[in-house]
C-alpha cells in the first residue's frame, strides 16, 4: 500500500531548504490531502 | 547613462545586553519558560567588545579584511581572532554599547529615552572623542536622570529597561498609553534601527567625501514599521535618519521587502539617478534588536558564544556617472515575479539566469555573485546550513544544467564566483548588500569587472501571501563617460578648434 | 520549530487522529531535520513550544527521502525540488530522519 494513501499531510518547509509551496506542488496529484503548509526561516 | 556606486559604509553596534532583553528568542523564552537553563546560562555566553572587534567576519564587514582573506581562514571563525584588530574600519566601525546608548538617546525626539546621569557622565567623554559625533548630536544628549526614576519607570510604568554590562542604566517609555504601535517595545526597536542607520549614514558621508548637503534623497530599507494605530507602518524612517545625520536638502521614503528590501532600494535609487530625477541618492538601513540572539539556543547548546550580538547597519551612495566608480547596470535586472513560484531552482533562475540570457550573457560572465551573505559560523550550528554556499551551489548547478559548465567544474565555480559569508543574521542586512563596499573596491582595483547582487526575501513571514521574493542587479566596471551619440567628443572638438586656429594663424602670415 | 507551527501540528493531530497524519519536512540539513522530526514525535527538544512534553509519535519524513520521493510525480519533483538535491546533504538528512523515526515514531 502506498505510504500516502488516506494520509493527511502537514508540510513544514524551510526557506533555505525546500520551501512549503514547492513541497505542496509535489503533493497536489497524490492520494494525500494537504492539511497545512508553512515555511520556516532561521535567518 | 547608468548611475554609479560612489561609496558604501558599514557599521556594527555591539549590543550584548539587548540580546538578553530585546531579542525575540529570549523575550519569548521569558514568557513560555521563565526559569529555563537557557536564560540562566546565556549571560555566560556573551562576548566582550574586544572579542567582537577581533572577530574575522566583523572585520570583513567593516572593510578591514577582504572576503578573500576571510575565505582563507579555516572555519569556524570564532576561535581565530584577528590580531591588532581595530573598531575603526575602512568602511565604517564597530560601536560599543555604551556609546550607542547615548546616540540612541540623542536620536529620540519625543523625550522617551532617559539615561542614568552617572552613566551619561561616564560615557559622554568617549562619544565626544568620536570623529563623527557633531555638535548637533552631542548637543542633544541630556544630562540624565536619577536612578530612582529609572527604576520606577521600569517597574511601574511599563518602560523597557536599557542595560549596560548587566546593569540598568536607563529606560525608554511608551509613547502612548493605549496604542500598541507606540509601546515601549516598538519604540525601542524603531529607535535602535534609526540610531544605527544614522551612524551608517554619517559614515557614508565621510567615506564618500560628498558634502552632506548634496544628498537629495534617502531610501531606508530596514524591516521595522513606524507609525501609530491609525497608520501602522506609515513611516518615514528615511527622513528621520536624514535629519539626524545632517542632510538639510534631502527628503526620502522607506522601501520594504523583507531581506530583499536593500536590493529593491538600490535598484530604485539607481533608476532615480539614471532618469535624472535626483543626482545623489543614499540607501540606508539600521539594525534589528529583535534578531539579536535569534539562534542563541543552538549556540549555547553547543557550548559556543552567542554570535548574534551586534546590530548591523549599512549605507550606499548612488550618484550620477562620474566615469570612475562602478556602474549599476539597469539592463540586467532579475526579478522573482508572482508567476515564478517557490521552487528554489525557479527562484534562482529568475534572479540569475533569465536576466543574463536576455542580454546574451552566461552565468560565468559574472565574476562574483553576492546572494545571501550570512556568516556560516552563525547559521551552521543552528541548522540553517551555509546559506551563501547553498546559493552558489544552486547558481553553479544552473550553469551545469544550461550546459555552460561541466559537472566536474561545479566546485571550482563555487570557489571562483562565490565567497564565504560574513554578515550578521540581521534580516535585511545580509542580502547582497554586505558585498557592495568590497565589490566597488575590487572593481576599482581591477580584480573583477562584474558582480551580481542578489536580494531575496521571505514575504510569507508577514502572513499576507505565500510568495517568496527577490530582485538582482549587476555592478560593473565603469565604461567611461560616454558622450551623446552622433556628436563629436570633447577631444575631437578640441582638436578641431586647434586645427582651425592653426589654419587661421597660417592664413595671416 | 516555530511555535505557531507546533500549535497547528498539535491541533491537526488531535482533530484528524495522529495515525492519519504524515508530516513532510523541507529542512536544509540533517540536524535541523532531526530536531523538527523529534518535535512532532517525542516533543519539542527546546522546551519552548506547545509540543513540549507531547509525544505525538507522528509519521515524519523529509521530502527528499526515497520513501516519499518515489510516491511523487517525478516530473513535478524534478521541477520543484530536483536541483536542491545537489545542494543538500541528502545522506545526512536520511540518516537523522531514520534514527528519529526508529526511536520515536508510533505510526
Amino acid at each position: 500500500m502506498s505510504l500516502l494513501n488516506n494520509k493527511k499531510v502537514i508540510i513544514i518547509g524551510d526557506r533555505d531548504g525546500i520551501p512549503g509551496p514547492a513541497i505542496e506542488e509535489c503533493f497536489k496529484n497524490t492520494q494525500a490531502e494537504i492539511l497545512f503548509s508553512s515555511t520556516e526561516c532561521f535567518v | 547613462m547608468n548611475s554609479v556606486l560612489k561609496a558604501a559604509s558599514y557599521v556594527l553596534v555591539h549590543a550584548p545586553d539587548m540580546v538578553l532583553h530585546n531579542g525575540t528568542t529570549q523575550t519569548t523564552e521569558k514568557v513560555v519558560n521563565p526559569g529555563s537553563d537557557y536564560l540562566k546560562t546565556l549571560p555566560q555566553h556573551l562576548r566582550g567588545f574586544d572579542q567582537v572587534v577581533a572577530y574575522p567576519p566583523n572585520q570583513t564587514y567593516i572593510g578591514n579584511l577582504s572576503p578573500k582573506q576571510l575565505g582563507e581562514l579555516e572555519q569556524p571563525f570564532f576561535d581565530k581572532p584577528v590580531e591588532n584588530a581595530t573598531r575603526q574600519g575602512k568602511f565604517g566601525e564597530i560601536l560599543p554599547q555604551d556609546e550607542f546608548l547615548l546616540l540612541f538617546q540623542a536620536c529620540d525626539m519625543f523625550d522617551l529615552v532617559h539615561l542614568d546621569k552617572d552613566f551619561v557622565a561616564a560615557t559622554k567623554p568617549a562619544l565626544e572623542q568620536h570623529p563623527l559625533m557633531d555638535a548637533f548630536i552631542l548637543g542633544r544628549i541630556r544630562e540624565g536622570t536619577a536612578m530612582e526614576q529609572v527604576e520606577r519607570f521600569v517597574k511601574e510604568e511599563g518602560a523597557e529597561g536599557l542595560y549596560y554590562n548587566g546593569r540598568l542604566v536607563g529606560y525608554i517609555k511608551r509613547a502612548h498609553d493605549v496604542d500598541a504601535n507606540l509601546s515601549a517595545h516598538v519604540m525601542m526597536e524603531n529607535l535602535a534601527s534609526k540610531a544605527s542607520a544614522v551612524l551608517a549614514l554619517k559614515h557614508l558621508v565621510k567615506v564618500s567625501g560628498i558634502e552632506a548637503s548634496q544628498i537629495d534623497y534617502v531610501i531606508e530599507c530596514s524591516e521595522e514599521a513606524c507609525g501609530d494605530m491609525n497608520q501602522r507602518g506609515g513611516g518615514n524612517f528615511a527622513k528621520s535618519i536624514a535629519e539626524m545625520a545632517g542632510l538639510p536638502n534631502a527628503t526620502g521614503c522607506d522601501v520594504r521587502g523583507f531581506c530583499a528590501a536593500p536590493s529593491h532600494a538600490l535598484v530604485t535609487a539607481a533608476s532615480l539617478v539614471k532618469s535624472g530625477t535626483f543626482k545623489n541618492v543614499a540607501v540606508v538601513a539600521g539594525g534589528s534588536t529583535a534578531k539579536l540572539g535569534m539562534n542563541g539556543k543552538d549556540h549555547v547548546r553547543k557550548g559556543m558564544q552567542v554570535l548574534e550580538d551586534v546590530l548591523g547597519g549599512f549605507a550606499a551612495l548612488i550618484s550620477e556617472n562620474d566615469g570612475q566608480n562602478p556602474e549599476i547596470d539597469l539592463d540586467i535586472i532579475g526579478r522573482h515575479t508572482v508567476g515564478t513560484g517557490a521552487s528554489p531552482q525557479a527562484v534562482i533562475t529568475s534572479l540569475v539566469l533569465t536576466p543574463l540570457e536576455k542580454v546574451g550573457m552566461k552565468i560565468q560572465d559574472i565574476d562574483k555573485y553576492a546572494a545571501e551573505m550570512q556568516n556560516p559560523d552563525i547559521t551552521k550550528p543552528a541548522g540553517a546550513g551555509d546559506v551563501p554556499q547553498a546559493n552558489f551551489k544552486m547558481i553553479g548547478a544552473l550553469a551545469v544544467k544550461s550546459g555552460e559548465l561541466p559537472r566536474e567544474g561545479l566546485n571550482d565555480f563555487i570557489l571562483n564566483h562565490g565567497m564565504v559569508g560574513w554578515a550578521p543574521t540581521q534580516g535585511h542586512i545580509p542580502s547582497g548588500a554586505p558585498y557592495l563596499g568590497h565589490a566597488r573596491q575590487e572593481i576599482l582595483d581591477g580584480d573583477i569587472t562584474k558582480a551580481m547582487i542578489v536580494g531575496k526575501g521571505s514575504l510569507f513571514l508577514g502572513r499576507l501571501t505565500n510568495q517568496f521574493d527577490g530582485i538582482s542587479f549587476v555592478l560593473k566596471k565603469n565604461e567611461g563617460k560616454k558622450e551623446p551619440s552622433g556628436g563629436a567628443s570633447k577631444e575631437e572638438v578640441r582638436g578641431l578648434i586647434a586645427q582651425a586656429l592653426r589654419d587661421f594663424a597660417a592664413s595671416l602670415s | 520549530m516555530d511555535l505557531e507551527n507546533q500549535k497547528r501540528v498539535k491541533e491537526l493531530a488531535e482533530a484528524h487522529g495522529p495515525e492519519n497524519i504524515l508530516v513532510i519536512l523541507g529542512a536544509a540539513e540533517g540536524e535541523a531535520a532531526g530536531i523538527a522530526a523529534e518535535t512532532v514525535t517525542a516533543g519539542d527538544p527546546t522546551y519552548a513550544g506547545p509540543l513540549t512534553g507531547v509525544q505525538l509519535g507522528l509519521s515524519v519524513y523529509h521530502v527528499c527521502e526515497d520513501a516519499i520521493k518515489s510516491e511523487l510525480d517525478p516530473t513535478v519533483y524534478d521541477e520543484q525540488i530536483g536541483m536542491m538535491e545537489m545542494v543538500l546533504d541528502v545522506d545526512d538528512i536520511v540518516k537523522e530522519m531514520t534514527a528519529i523515526r526508529e526511536q520515536f515514531s508510533k505510526y
